[in-house]
């Protein structure tokens, strides 16, 4: 079928649930209320590590109202996704402030706020791990227990007697060759802090746990129900048949919601409670200061050049300063294994990724897993390299970026159906009318004005970081109306993939949209499996899971209908919702007719109701080599690019972005205005990333801006004056009519590319993000002072 | 004010003070209201606890990111800083009272129309402080739009689709007021 016979697919449906968004009908978790339920609140540590030396809970216990007081002593249990650290409670010590140490459950929040003023605990404080240097040198160990800590072995490399809770390393080729090959070597250490993810809607969990059973039923906002029913099973012993979870509308997750967070404590809360339901709601302050937060990294980057650009060794070393749990950081830091190099090839490459343990708030998943991050190390890296080459950034990109034929640095051959990242960077140029940088005397002029104008460019690649054998499947039942109800796993928590999977159904299907009836509240009892809502990997494997589905749906259909036109199925078509002879188009039966049977005029009947079911399984992907990173992780790779034009006053240091063009490969369209709102999205996201968000900690280890007074994300005034979405369609041929995914990617590199176009309009590099207004005013006035 | 208020923590979640109660009218919605409430409760807990009007959102509890955004007496406040007997007769909308006679409003529909909508859960904040920009300015130019939407927070859409909606929404109720 040729993309203009679609019918649904490459045209921008609306999004189906957003009736009830814009209504004030829809419900999340945080609006969710039980008969019974009882409310929860944390004490915090207000160290940044202590030993817990007592705790008094007995004037909160005495205070009426007050169902349950726990501390870390009263729950056994440790939680973790790839390394098992982390008590629902501290336990005998704090490893950052804002740890929860006490929980207590009580008939209402003002109970329950009023029990946690009356409990008293004595800490002892310890000397904290607070910068990477002093988590590396590991005289002070956040896990005195690291090497007794459960991990998966092989995947994960935590070190003995460190800090480092993982060391991922990649090796390619023969760096020190390459090094010696090397006209032009370029080193820099470049950084970026901590960063929340601010969902408007705060992690929220209900639990109503049975002490007399094992039975477990958790409403959570929360991407990964399917995650969350495992890893609780799993700390709690049991079964994830005794556990049940329900994801109602999630208020944004960005990451920050897909591993396991409120949901145990509100259950061993609940079991304390006699089953009776626990709702913990987590304020904005403990949004910032307790729940994850997107790692802080430092990159060290060393390249190797040809006079003629080509780059002929790469060494990277990207510290990861990931808090006092590790969560998802050490998968962060894996992904950089494969990934951390850019989209470019590089013949000879040694990568160290260490995700080391401080005591800090810990980091978990961020949309764009840790690429971000190391593409603002690496898409800085090329420009600077550039410099010193006296090379047009754009022709040094080009000369060394992944083509057909490229081996990308974990050994997978790229090829004609890969993407185009040169595409990319090629329409981005256009788009903003790159020439190159401007010269030091244009510069000297523009300064004169007060305001200087400068562009920049970027690239950035990112593919699914997942388990390889990750699946998925979408169960589709018809009703006599011919409407079809379609179940997935997913959670839609503003992504579109509700609307997504509409329209692959109704495309294969035939049929109008709004016959589809996507069936939301994800729940682990009654929706069929998904092993996360992460990754941008759900329109590729979702959508062959539903595109599946839907087949299988008409062949059972074809099936049924092959009885009663008397006539082989492979006679059979189906359009507009009727199976048909395809000679005798006269011969059809309507869907409907079909949905619970076929009923003949006598009473007879045949088929009985339509059930159909559709898997995909990611294939071909293997674990990585624990030595070189040697493998093939990757499902799809969607490669894109920034071209941005900014404008800088020189006196108050404000960057104003004016123009961003952005281009990704996405293989083919599914719905255009869905892609452009993740465009978007993501791109005024990466400019906070670029310009105003970030962690501040004093030197006590204290997080100095756990709330929007002081830790700002982008309004609609920060909104660039021009954003140019680009999309580039080279099918993927195995994505669903072609499609790659798009969630995460549009963040990647926008403060790469603001960075550089700093560049170009100040004549300074700028190595630590933010680039807050202070900062740049501060340069501008030191580099005055220098000339 | 809770103890954690006097002491040095800062707490912002709404705790009952235990005063008398003390009788509130208003008009929320176009109904009536009579109700004997705590005299510090917030206006937020208020519509949600009490009247049972979930649609308003609570993001930050400190008047930071608009997603309790209502209108009151025509004007678009944050409900979370403001007591609810400040509303003492006043005249309040909330998200649920958009609709009409089993119809969206032109707004929400522009909202649906313009993807302005991702999670959902700054739309009804947004969209509250979007109908009183337009009930005081009918013809918003972009710089008063982002002015009017500047303090709610929206981490999905980046914004633009946002404007969009309430600018063709905008032209929309001109060309309803003209027929």
């Amino acid at each position: 079928m040729n993309k203009e016979q679609y019918r649904h697919v490459s045209k921008s449906r609306l999004r189906i649930e957003a009736h009830e968004k814009v209504s004030g009908r829809a419900t999340y978790a945080f609006d969710m209320e039980m008969p019974g339920m009882l409310y929860a609140k944390c004490l915090h540590s207000p160290h940044a590590h202590a030993e817990i030396v007592a705790i008094d809970t007995s004037a909160a216990k005495a205070l009426p109202g007050v169902k349950a007081v726990l501390t870390g002593e009263d729950i056994p249990y440790l939680v973790g996704l790839y390394m098992v650290d982390k008590r629902i409670l501290a336990r005998g010590k704090v490893r950052y402030q804002g740890e929860a140490v006490v929980a207590v459950a009580a008939v209402d929040e003002e109970t329950a706020e009023r029990a946690l003023t009356l409990i008293r605990v004595e800490y002892k404080l310890l000397p904290s791990v607070s910068t990477i240097d002093e988590a590396l040198a590991g005289k002070i160990l956040v896990h005195e227990d690291i090497n007794e800590l459960e991990y998966i072995q092989g995947v994960f490399f935590p070190q003995p007697d460190s800090n480092i809770a993982s060391w991922n390393k990649t090796s390619k080729g023969n760096m020190n060759q390459g090094f010696a090959e090397a006209e032009l070597i370029v080193e820099n250490v470049l950084t970026l802090p901590a960063v929340a993810h601010v969902p408007l809607e705060t992690h929220v969990a209900i639990a109503q746990a049975d002490p007399c059973s094992k039975q477990v039923k958790i409403w959570a906002a929360t991407q990964s129900p399917f995650g969350v029913r495992k890893l609780l099973a799993k700390a709690l012993g049991i079964s994830t048949g005794d556990i049940q979870v329900i994801a109602p509308y999630v208020g944004g997750g960005f990451g920050g919601k897909a591993g396991i967070h409120l949901e145990p404590l509100a259950t061993v809360l609940s079991r304390v409670c006699k089953g009776r339901p626990v709702k913990i709601t987590a304020t904005r302050e403990e949004e910032f200061n307790q729940l994850p937060c997107r790692a802080g990294m430092r990159g060290r980057v060393k390249t190797g050049v040809k006079k003629d650009g080509k780059i002929t060794a790469v060494e990277i070393y990207y510290d990861w300063d990931s808090g006092a749990y590790a969560d998802y950081g050490v998968n962060v830091g894996k992904a950089a294994t494969y990934s951390g190099a850019g989209p470019y090839e590089v013949p000879n490459l040694e990568l160290h990724s260490r995700t080391l343990y401080t005591n800090k708030v810990f980091s978990t998943a961020y949309r764009g897993f840790g690429h971000l991050e190391t593409h603002w190390i690496i898409e800085r890296q090329m420009d600077l390299v550039a410099e010193k080459l006296g090379m047009d950034p754009y022709d040094f990109r080009m000369k060394n970026i992944l083509r057909n034929g490229s081996l990308t640095i974990s050994g997978e051959r790229i090829h004609e159906n890969s993407g185009r990242p040169d595409q990319c960077l090629d329409a981005v140029a256009k788009e903003i009318g790159w020439a190159g940088y401007q010269s030091a005397e244009e510069r000297q002029t523009a300064f004169k004005t007060g305001k200087v104008r400068g562009k920049g460019l970027a690239c950035l690649q990112k593919a699914p970081a997942m388990p390889p054998h990750t699946s998925t499947t979408a169960i589709m039942q018809m009703d006599d109306d011919g409407n079809v109800r379609l179940m997935i796993g997913v959670v839609d928590m503003g992504q579109g993939a509700n609307t997504i999977m509409a329209q692959i159904a109704a495309e294969v299907l035939d049929m109008p949209i709004e016959k589809v009836k996507v069936v939301w509240e994800t729940d682990t009892d009654r929706h069929p499996y998904d092993w996360s809502t992460v990754a941008s990997k759900y329109t590729f494997m979702g959508g062959n899971a539903v595109k599946r589905c839907a087949q299988n749906m008409v062949q059972q259909m074809k099936e049924t209908a092959a009885q009663v036109l008397r006539c082989a199925t492979e006679d059979l078509a189906h359009n507009n919702e009727y199976i048909y002879h395809v000679q005798h188009t006269h011969r059809r039966i309507a869907y409907k007719a079909l949905a619970l049977g076929y009923a003949y005029e006598n009473g007879n009947g045949i088929g009985g109701p339509l059930v159909a079911r559709g898997t995909y399984m990611a294939d071909g992907l293997t674990f990585l080599d624990p030595v070189t990173g040697q493998g093939l992780p990757a499902l799809d790779w969607t490669f894109g690019a920034h071209g941005a034009e900014i404008e800088v006053d020189v006196e108050t240091g404000d960057v104003t972005v004016l123009k961003i063009a952005s281009a990704f490969d996405v293989g083919q369209v599914i719905n255009k205005r869905l892609i452009e709102g993740q465009i978007m999205g993501g791109v005024l996201q990466g400019i906070g990333s670029a310009l105003v968000e970030g962690y501040k900690f004093g030197a006590d280890g204290r997080l100095l801006n756990p709330s929007f007074t002081d830790n700002k994300i982008p309004t609609a005034k920060d909104i660039p004056r021009d954003l140019v979405p680009i999309l580039i369609e080279n099918p993927q041929l195995d994505g669903p009519f072609g499609a790659r995914g798009i969630g995460e990617h549009p963040m990647i590199s926008v403060p790469s590319v603001i960075g550089n176009a700093l560049y170009d309009a100040l004549g300074i590099n700028f190595f630590d993000l933010p680039l807050s207004p202070e900062k740049v005013a501060l340069a501008i006035v030191r580099e005055k002072a220098q000339a | 004010m809770c103890e954690k208020h006097s002491a040095a923590e800062k707490c912002f979640s709404y705790t009952d003070s235990g005063l008398p109660r003390v009788q509130l009218i208003c008009v929320v919605n176009d109904e009536p209201v009579i109700a004997r409430i705590d005299p510090t409760m917030t206006l937020l807990t208020f519509l949600r606890k009490e009247l049972s009007l979930f649609g308003t959102k609570e993001g930050c509890g400190e008047g930071e990111c608009g997603a309790c955004t209502i209108i009151m007496n025509g004007d678009a406040i944050n409900s979370c800083i403001v007591l609810a007997l400040e509303a003492q007769g006043a005249v309040i909308t909330t998200v649920e009272g958009l609709s009409r006679e089993g119809k969206l409003s032109i707004l929400q529909q522009e909202f649906i129309n313009h993807d302005a909508l991702q999670c959902g859960f700054c739309t009804p904040g947004m969209l509250m402080s979007a109908r009183a920009l337009l009930n005081r300015n009918p013809n918003p130019d972009e710089e008063a739009i982002k002015e009017a939407i500047a303090g709610n927070f929206c981490r999905c859409t980046g914004y633009t689709p946002i404007i969009s909606a309430i600018s063709s929404a905008a032209k929309l109720e001109r060309e309803e007021r003209q027929q």
